[in-house]
């Protein structure tokens, strides 16, 4: 199973990258796209909008189903991936790679309270059971 | 514990994502779906769909219980070989199933049914069967395995697996089916290209299954086989109709033959009811994905998409929805689509046939 050490996790599948500018990335795991098969669409926020923890913000949608996409931590968007959005499947190819939108945190110890990888990699196994 | 076909192995060892189909343990894809999508469309796949039951029918009558049994006519068929399909209903004119039907002979009809369906199906004829034609034999076939191959390159690729069936098939017309030793191979299938639908006994299909893969036709899972069967225009039992609608609300006016004396099972229910709804094809004019349930809205009144996917040949969604008889090809309607109006337009299907964008 591919899960990068150098990433946050969330409960709902999707993963964290803190970048230079302090600012995150976030995108779908590896799991989580394997679990919906083939992306056909994907919709994000608006940049501008304030997100809490958990909000619902952003959907993917596979030839199977589509999942709602979750705000890993409080923070307002401030971009979303449009090249991403007339490739969706990028996000089967390289999930890490394929961010989907980025958030200015509103507090950056938010991030410490997100799973790390070895976390993340026993929430998967215990999922499945 | 999901029941396994003769093919289970070879699903697993081509590392197939499995998942319950009807009680079954069935592959939806071996990678990637939309990637075995196009190879039906342009090349040759195969998929395993041994969860369908084959029942034969036998015995002198057996074409008079079908004449009462089923919507269409049985006697359109009249060489041997030839198919037919049609819905099987109850007295109310519900579909009970969908199926196809294969003329032998005069003692011999040979019947495929849905796997979902398969138990109630046996039920439902043989108490027709008690009423009808008591010494009618129905025989449910579980000792048979049926791997359908599709696509331009399906009967190529075919000849190459399998010599010998070449002389007996290769002149067969669509919607025909020969015997060719323990191999009964009929020119059907669910995809909207050529094809065969090869029924062989259990044992023997493994190793079918292999002389295939190294003649190159590419397995595929049941995820393609339902986005090509949505862009054929083809109905999925339980999604597009079922018990509690009609042929008639279903798109499949033309499986049923109301003509002249001949009675059949639900016929007097069909006479009786309003026809006040249909099946349409919606070609999505917004991004985003069509999905089964969901409500669309017409000037004539409220419908509901009864399949919906991502088309890959066409690159955007399409769906079957049953809407208000009224709504008319051209129209745009509006779709709620995760809490969003998008416009929709009402088109013909089949959307795809033989490669081909025909929206």
């Amino acid at each position: 199973m591919s899960i990068p050490a150098d990433l946050k996790y969330t409960q709902s599948h999707e993963w964290v990258r803190l970048e230079a500018d302090g600012n995150v990335s976030v995108g779908i795991t590896h799991h989580a796209q394997e679990l919906l098969g083939d992306m056909v669409f994907l919709e994000n926020p608006t940049v501008g909008r304030q997100l809490a923890a958990g909000e619902e913000c952003a959907v993917v949608e596979s030839v199977k189903a589509a999942s709602d996409v979750y705000s890993p931590i409080a923070g307002e968007v401030v971009a979303g991936n449009d090249d991403l959005e007339g490739a969706p499947e990028a996000i089967n190819q390289d999930p890490y790679a394929a961010w989907m939108f980025r958030l200015k945190p509103a507090n950056a110890a938010d991030l410490d309270a997100l799973m790390d990888a070895a976390a993340y990699a026993a929430h998967v196994e215990a999922e499945a059971h | 514990m999901l029941k396994h076909t003769p093919l289970n192995g070879k699903h697993h060892e081509a590392n197939a994502k499995l998942v319950d189909f009807s009680g079954w343990e069935m592959p939806i894809h071996y990678g990637s779906q939309i990637e075995e999508h196009h190879i039906v469309r342009t090349d040759a796949g195969m998929f395993d769909v041994s969860h369908m039951l084959p029942v034969d029918i036998k015995g002198d009558g057996a074409r008079a219980f079908l004449r009462a049994l089923i919507a269409n006519n049985i006697d359109k068929l009249q060489t041997t070989g030839r198919a037919l399909y049609t819905c099987m209903l109850h007295e109310g004119g519900g579909v009970v199933d969908d199926l196809i039907v294969y003329f032998m002979s005069e003692s011999w009809f040979r019947l495929v049914v849905n796997a979902g369906c398969a138990d109630k199906d046996l039920a439902w004829m043989e108490a027709q069967r008690e009423k009808l034609a008591p010494r009618l034999n129905i025989t449910p076939r579980r000792d048979l395995a049926m791997i359908a191959i599709q696509g331009p390159d399906a009967a190529g690729k075919l000849w190459a697996a399998m010599p010998g069936t070449r002389e007996l098939a290769e002149t067969m017309k669509p919607f025909h089916a020969v015997v060719v030793g323990e191999m009964f191979i009929a020119r059907t299938g669910y995809t909207g290209e050529d094809g065969f639908e090869v029924m062989v006994p259990n044992k023997a299909a493994p190793f079918f299954w292999q002389a295939l893969l190294e003649a190159g036709v590419k397995p595929c899972g049941l995820g393609a086989r339902d986005t090509l069967r949505l862009e054929a225009g083809m109905n999925l039992y339980g999604q597009d109709m079922d018990e509690g609608v009609t042929p008639f609300d279903s798109g499949l006016a033309w499986t049923v033959d109301m003509g002249g004396e001949r009675d059949f099972i639900g016929k007097d229910a069909l006479l009786r009811l309003p026809r006040n709804r249909q099946l349409v094809g919606l070609k999505l004019l917004d991004r985003g994905v069509l999905r089964a349930h969901q409500s669309v809205f017409t000037a004539q009144g409220e419908g509901e998409i009864t399949s919906g996917s991502f088309s890959p040949t066409l690159n955007g969604s399409i769906a079957l929805a049953r809407v208000p008889v009224g709504v008319n090809l051209g129209d745009t309607v509006e779709v709620d689509v995760r809490g969003k109006r998008m416009k929709a337009a009402v088109v013909k299907y089949p959307f795809v046939r033989n490669g081909k964008a025909l929206v």
